[in-house]
């Protein structure tokens, strides 16, 4: 088993995530940090910080599951933001809504406490490299 | 020019919360109601080691941020606002090495909501990394107090 995807990419370490993956499935966390915060008065994370957890965690699961040599490149993102951030750890999943030869089509969500009550939401296509490994 | 708004606060609001102070956000200016900031190249900024290209993570942060300022630009003051949603279309790969730059215009505010538009480029927006479109809650604490995040329940309805 090699080291998980995101413990090389330079971005996602400067977040602070970590993989855990089960099987198939990827869970990511990003461990609260004050270099997170967006807005210092509420306290809130900053809402970049959560889209690039919800854009990595995406990237990380199309990875896990459609292995190539060159890693999935985004085409879009949409991120919806559902409740503020608060100065906590935060988990992400993605889930692979259709992958067809060049591009997939990836939804995520993000949440806090409870994954009932995500914070955020995104739906993102990636292109895929052809070459298979 | 002297409207301490935009000569002090505007380029504090660009770069000096502690998430976009840990990026290296930085205020480049004002023109009309397009407001520009910069991220500068740094290696722990990369998406891919293979390519050395930004992180897309950052380049939608930058996008985010700097419609926030063209919000602020717009409302002329600072108000809390929350990004509502923010859409991304990333053009090309942005050029290795070099720092990114971000342009954004809000172009329709009503008394709840700012739409936003934004690119990413190296040299000139004619040619983008990146382009966004977004919409923004404008005062969106409702009057709430800080903290009020922090408690449980009644933001259900937020």
């Amino acid at each position: 088993m090699t080291a998980p995807l995101l413990d090389r990419l330079p971005y996602a370490q400067f977040l602070g995530l970590q993989s855990r993956i089960d099987g198939a499935d990827l869970t990511v966390v990003m461990p609260f940090a004050d270099k997170l915060i967006g807005n210092p008065m509420l306290p809130a994370l900053h809402g970049g910080s959560t889209a690039a957890l919800l854009e990595m965690t995406a990237v990380a699961q199309v990875a896990l599951s459609y292995p190539r040599l060159r890693l999935p490149r985004p085409i879009n993102v949409t991120v919806s933001y559902l409740r503020s951030g608060k100065p906590v750890d935060v988990l992400a999943r993605a889930r692979i809504s259709k992958a067809g030869r060049r591009v997939a089509h990836v939804v995520a969500e993000a949440w806090q406490d409870d994954p009932a009550n995500p914070i955020a939401s995104l739906t993102a296509h990636f292109l895929l490299d052809e070459d298979n490994e | 020019m002297s409207d301490p708004f935009l000569t002090q606060m505007l380029p504090q609001l660009a770069g000096g919360a502690a998430h976009t102070h840990a990026l290296g956000f930085a205020y480049e200016g004002l023109e009309g109601d397009r407001v520009r900031i910069r991220v500068p190249w740094r290696a722990d900024l990369v998406g891919d080691p293979d390519t050395g290209v930004l992180a897309g993570g950052l380049v939608t942060t930058l996008l985010d941020h700097v419609g926030g300022l063209a919000v602020w630009v717009a409302l002329k003051g600072f108000q809390p606002i929350a990004t509502l949603d923010l859409r991304v279309d990333y053009m090309r790969a942005a050029a290795p090495g070099a720092d990114l730059l971000a342009e954004a215009r809000c172009y329709r505010l009503t008394r709840h909501i700012a739409f936003v538009r934004a690119w990413a480029f190296e040299v000139s927006p004619d040619d983008p990394v990146a382009a966004s479109q977004a919409a923004y809650v404008v005062n969106s604490d409702g009057g709430r107090k800080a903290g009020a995040n922090l408690r449980g329940k009644p933001e259900a309805t937020a």
